[in-house]
């Protein structure tokens, strides 16, 4: 293992991980849980990082994290008033807000397609000149990620389980029965997705201040890897509890950035990445289905194996 | 009490598939009513209980519950006040969630602050949902944290039933609740639902394809076909009533046989 990862590469896999496994979140509460696929998560994940770095670039590194949570939730809120009260599908909703945040993005950013915050403080500078005199000090951008993951982590799983996080969880499981409850599924189907679209643009503006730039095309692709270490993350874990299901998420984030890592280390071109992370998407969704066909294949062989040592009729013929 | 006012409902209109599904309906059920449907099939029955739960909103006439207009008030708001049984028992509890947190959504009816939102369901309310799924005799008391989608389909249509009453409902609207459900299992799903109903004093409406149920249950007996009400019995007229004569009333006031490929002759 150590001739293929130095302990930096894991490092930094780690790191990014921890950073998209919010993104993961955000798609484990839009499609896991509502049941619908929010295509609008790359445009989200790209205003979260250009509303922070705007913010950050001001001086305000803090506050930046806020105010792309913010812009998330206003994106994830237009996104589900077009599909709740406008009657657009919501695919093609997603996709509308996703195109229209380009535009949006572009704007943010002073109408340049990249921004870089080199001089100025982040999070992470911060916590730098804080934490720099102890074993931790090489760690200091593990710590703050892992803090910040652990902590989105717990609050969404407490979330989750309060009537608000049930009555969410009830629309995307049986629509039926939420509106016989008294509850309105339009009112929960908004609330989940700002929740989710913040999370998304958290990340981002995290993103944003760990890599010290933003590019127009920074969340290109995002849906996919998002749900990438989502469905790794559920075959890791199956069946549980809120908690261990979203720990699951976080593992499966992590898990992610690591086969991404290897696939650097083999040398695959920085460019082909996109590719890579679409063949370990499918690769990721089919698995489960492969298994379950690869075993009936086994059993068939198997059985007419069976037949045949017993001398009755080939029925492969 | 129940007030449906002459209320009518067109499906596609000015299509081919055009249909008169209710026609001029008018009900009256008093507190603590509990009246039958039998109808042949696209009689009506499950329209005029969607009228009610505000699926559609109808194209004519008024409907009026405990006094208050609901006529175009939403579905998720008349919910708070009518209790909704689906035949299929998969429609009425979330699979994924578990029987603790079915029972904890039912019991959102009965909240009215905001902020409630952000409660988790208490110890307090776990002790109670525990009492009442006692009831059920089923041993679901003990499962509690088990996901609903475990169940089996009388399970879970007995829990369905215990939430839909968890607050008392104005009404509660059974569409053929047991009908998909094995006929022991139907029995004591039945059994529970009478007991329910007579001891809150629950006003009710059933649509049964079982003439002996549509006889028996209840206080009243009412017969749709071609989206109207077509023959209505209750009291002393009611009790004298055999199976044969309620099929003869059909014939004669719908100029057809009664014919619903569900109908259920059983004694």
């Amino acid at each position: 293992m150590s001739t293929i990862f130095s302990l930096s590469i894991l490092q930094s896999a780690l790191e990014l991980g921890c950073i998209y496994a919010l993104v993961a979140l955000a798609l484990f509460l839009s499609f896991s849980i509502l049941n619908i696929a929010d295509l609008s998560t790359d445009g989200c994940f790209t205003l979260g990082c250009a509303v922070g770095a705007m913010v950050t670039l001001s001086g305000h590194p803090y506050l930046a994290l806020f105010a792309a949570t913010g812009a998330g939730v206003c994106s994830g809120f237009v996104t589900a008033f077009l599909q709740t009260r406008m009657g657009v599908p919501s695919i093609l909703a997603g996709i509308i807000v996703n195109t229209g945040l380009y535009t949006v993005n572009i704007a943010v950013m002073g109408f340049s397609s990249n921004v870089n915050l080199f001089a100025c403080d982040t999070v992470f500078s911060l916590a730098k000149e804080k934490l720099s005199y102890g074993w931790y000090e090489n760690w200091y951008k593990l710590l703050i990620t892992l803090v910040i993951v652990l902590a989105v982590g717990v609050l969404l799983s407490l979330f989750l389980n309060t009537r608000l996080g049930l009555s969410i969880r009830a629309t995307g499981d049986n629509e039926h029965m939420v509106r016989a409850s008294s509850i309105n599924p339009l009112f929960m189907i908004t609330v989940g997705l700002c929740v989710a679209n913040a999370l998304t643009a958290f990340s981002g503006a995290i993103l944003g201040q760990y890599q010290k730039s933003c590019d127009i095309n920074l969340g290109t692709g995002m849906v996919t890897i998002a749900l990438a270490s989502l469905i790794i993350g559920e075959t890791l874990v199956g069946k549980g509890s809120m908690f261990k299901k979203i720990a699951g998420v976080i593992l499966g984030s992590c898990l992610y950035r690591f086969i991404v890592a290897l696939a650097l280390r083999l040398n695959v071109p920085a460019e082909a990445l996109k590719l890579v992370s679409a063949v370990i998407v499918a690769a990721a969704i089919s698995l489960p289905y492969l298994k379950e066909k690869s075993a009936f294949y086994r059993l068939r062989t198997s059985n007419q194996n069976g037949y045949r040592k017993e001398g009755s009729a080939d029925v492969s013929h | 009490m129940l007030v449906i006012d002459s209320v009518s409902k067109t499906f596609n209109p000015g299509t081919v598939n055009e249909k008169k599904a209710l026609d001029k309906v008018s009900l009256t059920l008093e507190d603590g009513d509990f009246a039958t449907i039998v109808g042949s099939n696209g009689a009506g029955k499950s329209t005029l209980f969607n009228a009610i739960t505000g699926s559609f909103y109808v194209d004519e006439g008024r409907i009026i519950l405990g006094g208050e207009d609901i006529t175009y008030c939403k579905e998720h708001v008349r919910s708070k006040v009518v209790g909704h049984l689906f035949q299929d028992p998969l429609k009425g509890t979330a699979p994924h969630m578990t029987i603790e947190e079915n029972m904890a959504l039912a019991y959102l009816r009965a909240a009215t602050k905001r902020h409630a939102y952000f409660s988790r369901i208490s110890t307090k309310e776990k002790a109670r949902f525990r009492e009442q799924l006692a009831l059920l005799d089923m041993g679901l008391e003990d499962r509690m944290k088990q996901p609903v989608g475990l169940l089996s389909g009388g399970q879970r249509q007995a829990l369905t039933l215990l939430m839909a009453t968890m607050v008392t409902p104005r009404i509660l609207l059974l569409d053929e609740h047991t009908a998909a459900l094995d006929p022991a299992t139907a029995d004591k799903v039945l059994a529970l639902t009478e007991k329910i109903i007579a001891k809150r004093r629950i006003t009710c409406l059933m649509v049964t394809h079982n003439m002996h149920q549509a006889l028996s249950l209840g206080n009243r007996t009412l017969m749709m076909d071609g989206g109207r009400i077509v023959f209505h019995v209750s009291g002393k007229e009611r009790e004298n009533l055999t199976i044969d004569d309620l099929l003869e009333q059909f014939k004669a006031r719908a100029g057809k046989r009664l014919d619903n490929d569900r109908i259920l002759l059983s004694t």
